[in-house]
């Protein structure tokens, strides 16, 4: 077939089948913390990017740390925790002195945040400076996972795989199995409502835009792996970002999963069989087109309007 | 009226200082060369100073490869000044950012040669800022040192093109990889712009007609897609000798280090690349990239006295931990052009500058000796560098001397 043996096909199915996988799993991981914020709270956080860079530097700093202090195999695991409290502490800070005073004015937090990225993009730049930087990986996350001579599965994919699973799994389980998760839904639902039975509403929305940020900042740790860090990294994942969420539909956790899965394989399977450009645009088109008969996205929150 | 002595003989003092500093180091110095003469055109040039414009972007997505421009011109402004100047005035610099936006570059340029009066520029990075900022040079009649290995396709009057047009980084280098790695089959990668499209093009048309070759792929990618799961399965299904890349910015990392990680690393794959220097390097990280070669005029480990001394200047002055690529350095030639063009005019006036650089042999650039043509590039050598862990180069191969051809015949 096409000149390529039945083993040689069999080998690509496996790894395009695992290159899909994997692309859904960033989308997935870059989105989960957009999807709380803009989904729950909706406010338009273009910031998000930034935030993410902020997990990319804690990991590239903790890095050297690492190197000095001869613990590089495992450094990476309090890399994501400095990342997350670090960004959930920004997050918090941010939300204090700019984003609660925005809330009834969406169009004007879109322009807060986005200014706020651009200070924050010179903020990394004036200290870590302008060029990219890498953090060093530990040995074990390097090359790859042969389960045969011809299939090679990038390793650090998995770690992101696994990683996306884990924050997935404990945002469900924060949304949907905690106190602090009725609270931020019974607010999103009915914020009168909320406010009225005793629900500290502002609280809620101060810790809910922290959470999405640190989770942003998990995602920026873990994409050290298969990306860049410099000052404006976080420019290159926030249009995707955004897309999933929307695609999704804002409201939803699932659909930002189902979303992030659908572009995702999408994207990938296009992008073996036509140039890479043109399956990015070919994906972009077909979202749009669903979008224009769905303009709610693919999973439209309930919600009595 | 005393005040007024006063000045006059502080100027007489500094004068007479300077022409005893001109007498002992050999150099000229302003007496020679009276202001009313050598600036005929009214440029910034005083008795003591003259004024020369650096315009890249300090901020934005591309201060990530023009800072160390900046940094190479400044130094090498610092060195020139120590030496006593141009014609025994010291350069002063008006530094403006191009905030990696191109109108900026256009109004930025405006700005330096209207009301700066700045007698050169230093600056431009990326073809679109050139591009943009070209017909400002051109209406002023300024003069810009422009420093990026490019895709060719233009001269200007105005322009010295200090690093590279596409065929010089490109044919030898194919040459090279093709003999030295019986390379038949090219797979060819870039980011989806002018540049790389126009090197491709060029590449492709090189491999099919001159090294009988055959190109199984070729494949542009959006500037900042970091995803390149398909493309690299592509690659292995087709299993090309050699894989030419012209991948930039934040992608780059993302390429090379899903690459290694997918497997593909060197000792299975052999990899050209004409867009990764020690710069980009710092952020692929070495292990990435062990291994792969690069085509570039320039190398940092490069072993001449000239760039010795260059390396050791610019890590005393930035820092030990800064690393020059092939852009810094031609970067550096700037201002030394510069100079050695007014020295040979014998002026600052533009037109004269203009016609005096053609045909200057650079002897101490930091690369080699490089000679400046008629067509306003450079007349240099092609190097191709295996990247170590270090993030350093080592220099394996070294072409001869290879004429500037702007708009190559056959390869458009």
């Amino acid at each position: 077939m096409f000149g390529y043996s039945m083993a040689d096909i069999g080998n690509i199915v496996v790894m395009q089948g695992f290159s899909g996988l994997s692309m859904f799993t960033v989308l997935l991981l870059m989105a989960l913390g957009l999807a709380i914020i803009f989904g729950q709270m909706g406010v338009i956080n273009m910031a998000h990017g930034e935030f993410m860079t902020i997990g990319a530097y804690t990991t590239v700093l903790l890095s050297k740390v690492a190197a000095t202090y001869g613990f590089t195999n495992y450094y990476f695991i309090f890399a994501i925790a400095i990342a997350f409290l670090l960004a959930f502490a920004v997050g918090y800070f941010i939300e204090f002195i700019m984003i609660r005073h925005l809330y009834k004015r969406p169009l004007d937090t879109l322009l807060a945040t986005w200014g706020l990225s651009l200070v924050m993009q010179q903020i990394f730049r004036s200290t870590f400076g302008a060029k990219e930087v890498s953090a060093e990986l530990p040995e074990w996350m390097l090359g790859s996972f042969k389960p045969t001579p011809d299939i090679d599965i990038p390793i650090n994919g998995v770690f992101v795989m696994v990683l996306a699973a884990l924050v997935t799994f404990g945002v469900y389980m924060f949304m949907y199995k905690s106190r602090w998760g009725l609270r931020v839904r019974a607010t999103v639902q009915n914020r009168t409502m909320a406010g009225a039975v005793g629900i500290n509403t502002s609280k809620v929305d101060r810790v809910t835009f922290a959470l999405g940020c640190g989770i942003a900042g998990i995602a920026g740790a873990a994409f050290t792996t298969i990306a860049s860090t410099g000052p404006t990294t976080g420019t290159l994942y926030i249009v995707d970002s955004f897309m999933v969420v929307v695609f999704g539909g804002a409201a939803s956790i699932v659909g930002t999963i189902a979303s992030a899965f659908g572009i995702a394989q999408a994207q990938s399977i296009l992008q073996f069989f036509m140039t890479s450009s043109m399956g990015k645009v070919s994906t972009l088109l077909v979202i749009v087109t669903i979008l224009m008969m769905k303009p709610e996205g693919l999973f439209a929150s309930k919600l009595r309007k | 009226m005393s005040t007024l002595n006063r000045r006059g003989f502080i100027k007489g003092a500094m004068l007479g200082a300077m022409m005893a500093a001109g007498l002992v180091t050999g150099h000229a110095f302003a007496a020679d060369y009276p202001t009313a003469k050598v600036n005929t055109t009214g440029l910034a040039v005083t008795d003591t100073t003259v004024k020369v414009g650096i315009l890249h972007s300090a901020t934005g997505t591309m201060a990530i490869s023009e800072t160390g421009s900046i940094q190479a011109e400044k130094l090498a402004i610092e060195q020139i000044n120590a030496m006593g100047g141009i014609l025994g005035r010291k350069i002063e610099v008006v530094q403006e950012d191009g905030a990696s936006d191109w109108p900026t570059f256009a109004e930025k340029a405006k700005k330096l040669l209207e009301k700066d009066k700045v007698a050169s520029v230093m600056g431009c990075w990326t073809s679109a800022s050139r591009k943009a900022a070209l017909p400002v040079f051109e209406k002023d009649n300024g003069l810009l040192f422009y420093p990026t290995f490019y895709e060719g396709l233009e001269q200007s009057k105005n322009v010295f093109y200090t690093g590279q047009e596409a065929t010089q980084q490109i044919l030898a280098g194919l040459d090279w990889i093709a003999k030295e790695k019986k390379a038949k089959t090219f797979y060819l990668i870039g980011s989806d712009y002018i540049w790389p499209r126009t090197s491709m093009k060029i590449a492709r048309k090189h491999i099919e007609q001159h090294l009988g070759g055959k190109v199984v792929g070729e494949e542009y990618i959006a500037l900042g897609d970091t995803q390149f799961g398909s493309v690299i399965n592509k690659i292995k299904l087709k299993r090309p000798d050699v894989i030419y890349a012209a991948v930039v910015g934040g992608s780059n990392v993302a390429w090379f280090k899903q690459l290694n990680a997918a497997g593909l690393n060197s000792s299975k794959q052999t990899m050209l690349t004409i867009s990764v220097t020690e710069d980009e390097v710092l952020g692929i990280g070495g292990e990435n990239l062990a291994g792969f070669y690069s085509a570039m005029k320039y190398f940092q480990s490069q072993d001449n006295d000239a760039n010795k001394k260059f390396v050791e200047a610019f890590k005393k002055r930035w820092g030990k931990d800064a690393v020059i690529g092939d852009v810094t350095q031609a970067a550096y030639l700037g201002p030394w052009l510069y100079k050695a063009a007014v020295e040979r005019a014998g002026s600052f006036d533009v037109d004269k500058v203009q016609a005096a650089l053609p045909g200057y042999e650079f002897k101490d650039a930091p690369e080699g000796p490089v000679t400046v043509e008629a067509n306003h590039h450079l007349t240099t050598k092609l190097r191709i560098g295996q990247w170590g862990k270090d993030g350093q180069a080592k220099v394996v191969y070294t072409s001869g001397y290879i004429k500037p051809d702007p708009f190559p015949k056959g390869y458009q």
